[in-house]
């Protein structure tokens, strides 16, 4: 091959062949991207919820992007539970302050974050969440302690309107 | 290949022919020289082609009425159950169909195992078949997901998750399955259209397999290499177009039962609650055939571990042919082999046994060992037996352990293993 010096030709096959590359990648890149959640999924982006006829110690489920969130109103028992806990017991370190910012309301996605199961309320080895799918034990903040999965409860965007609504998304 | 030239007799035959050699191709099924010690075990590959026939026909007809939507499929499903004439046996048939294709498939795949049907020259051949396997399993779990039930639902949400644990890319990648923040509507449709379209991809790859095949010939019981056409051969019609069809007619009868006996015993009753992404079923499990590699994910304690020893445990098989070392292909001269075996036999049973069980204690521990053996068995005991092991003489031909009479004195004092066989 060393001896062979580049000519016209072959510069014109490369050149030809990087065009059509380009040009199988622009065709096949719609192609993927429709699979991508679409405008309508995309629009049903934030909810809003009454939480006035929530008392402590109890937990409402409601629906956002096709996903359950869990709105708990914890008891001050929970809240110093969640909070006296130190940071290296954890296997996911995030402390409850930056959780849940107003410590009686707990606003977090329902998913474990092992295979995406509804972890059941008010079970488990830490009085919090309890997956019944492969047994991620969650506290009361939904911080994983015990189990496969890897990460703690997924915290969604939100914010309180008012004192008895809040917005998720 | 040619085995032989052939000619056909019409005038009308032969002019097709010099067009289309189509008469060609099946002048060479029905005449193809196959050995002639095949048993009942090599009866699963004809089984398997009417698996998927009966799937894709079924399937058809049920699409007719299925409708493929979030809101309307739980329903349209009942509706194919009570409303369409005979809708209640074909959807009986396809889902029980489902159970006994890969019924038959688990034992074509351990027939191979069992007479090394994957080693040289037959490696094409073993690993086409190990990629129709795993388009097997892709077209069952979405089938599954199609009647939008609540094992539909939450099986579909964490057989998808499974791709949560690539790292950094995870998240994105579900997202882009789901195409959305959740299993739903999008993810439905799309299964549909993938359900509908594996099987024909199995289809081509199944003739792929058979083309493979009919290059060196089948592998046989005794599994050395013959010479086609010879005296240790018979021709594939009549005689085992005969052989494959009772043994097919044999496979109705357990199918029949299914469907016409139990035809939910094979699936879950929560599937009869329509899918509510809000509650999750106490006790999840995947349908029976895939229950195995379920206790694999279980048995490891890490997330991304879990996803990586569950897939290695499908693509291991495809590197079978380089990690046995034995240059001997059927077990029945492999007497070490023959045992460990049957160990592997035994320790797929136990792992399924196990992936239906909760996850825990004892149950746990068991998953564990299974797992840690069945990857010993395929990176260790094969590759170091086939340089200890001490292997039994190997006839020089098909004839000659069943004829006798053979001037190798020591095949002749080891014919009575293969009459136990």
């Amino acid at each position: 091959m060393s001896e062979k010096k580049t000519n016209r030709r072959d510069f014109l096959f490369t050149a030809t062949y990087a065009v059509g590359a380009v040009g199988v990648g622009a065709t096949i890149w719609p192609m993927i991207d429709q699979m991508n959640p679409d405008a309508s999924v995309k629009a049903l982006a934030s909810t809003e919820v009454d939480i006035s006829a929530v008392n402590p110690g109890k937990t409402i489920t409601v629906l956002w992007r096709g996903k359950p969130v869990f709105i708990r109103r914890r008891t001050q028992d929970e809240i110093v539970e969640a909070r006296s806990v130190k940071l290296e017991e954890l296997k996911h370190p995030e402390s409850d302050e930056d959780r849940a910012k107003n410590p009686e309301w707990l606003v977090m996605l329902g998913v474990c974050t092992h295979l995406g199961c509804v972890p059941l309320d008010q079970k488990g080895d830490y009085n919090g969440w309890f997956c019944p799918c492969h047994g991620s034990h969650y506290d009361t903040s939904g911080r994983i302690r015990k189990g496969p999965a890897p990460t703690n409860m997924e915290i969604p965007k939100y914010e309180f309107v008012n004192t008895n609504t809040i917005k998720i998304g | 290949m040619s085995d032989h030239q052939y000619t056909p007799e019409s005038k009308f035959g032969k002019w097709f022919n010099d067009r289309l050699p189509l008469l060609t191709l099946a002048n060479h099924l029905t005449d193809y020289p196959t050995p002639k010690n095949l048993n009942y075990w090599w009866t699963f590959g004809g089984i398997l082609t009417f698996c998927l026939i009966t799937q894709i026909v079924t399937g058809l007809v049920l699409a007719m009425h299925y409708i493929a939507h979030a809101d309307m499929a739980f329903d349209s499903v009942e509706h194919i159950m009570r409303d369409v004439n005979y809708g209640w046996l074909i959807r009986y048939i396809h889902a029980n169909g489902a159970s006994m294709f890969f019924l038959a498939v688990y034992i074509h795949i351990f027939r191979s195992l069992f007479y090394g049907s994957y080693k040289a020259p037959r490696e094409i051949i073993w690993i086409i078949g190990i990629i129709i396997y795993l388009l097997m399993m892709a077209a069952a779990f979405m089938g599954y997901v199609l009647p939008w039930g609540q094992m539909s639902f939450w099986g579909a949400t964490v057989i998808t998750n499974l791709f949560s644990a690539i790292p950094l890319v995870g998240e994105g990648i579900v997202t882009w399955l789901w195409g959305g923040y959740s299993v739903d509507n999008p993810t439905l449709t799309r299964f549909f259209t993938l359900h509908y379209l594996i099987p024909f991809l199995i289809l081509g790859l199944v003739v792929l397999h058979i083309w493979a095949l009919h290059v060196p010939g089948n592998n046989n019981p005794v599994g050395i290499d013959i010479k086609k056409p010879s005296k240790d051969t018979v021709p594939f019609h009549p005689y085992i177009v005969i052989k494959d069809g009772f043994a097919l007619l044999m496979f109705m009868i357990v199918f029949a039962f299914f469907v016409f006996y139990t035809p939910n015993i094979l699936g879950h009753a929560d599937n009869y609650i329509e899918a509510d992404p809000l509650v999750t079923p106490a006790h999840i499990v995947p349908e029976w055939y895939l229950l195995p590699f379920y206790a694999i994910l279980r048995s490891v304690p890490d997330k991304l571990l879990g996803v990586v020893a569950m897939l290695s445990a499908i693509f291991i098989l495809a590197a079978l042919p380089w990690l046995d070392t034995s240059k001997i292909r059927s077990a029945v001269f492999r007497p070490l082999y023959r045992q460990f075996y049957w160990i592997l036999v035994a320790d797929v049973l136990i792992l399924g046994y196990v992936g239906a069980m909760p996850a825990e204690g004892l149950y746990l521990l068991i998953a564990r060992v299974a797992t840690a053996y069945y990857f010993l068995h395929f990176l260790v005991i094969l590759p170091v037996l086939g340089y200890k092991e001490k292997t039994l003489p190997i006839p020089l031909s098909i004839t000659e352990p069943v004829l006798g009479g053979s001037p190798n004195l020591a095949t002749a004092k080891n014919k009575e293993s293969f009459k136990i066989k």
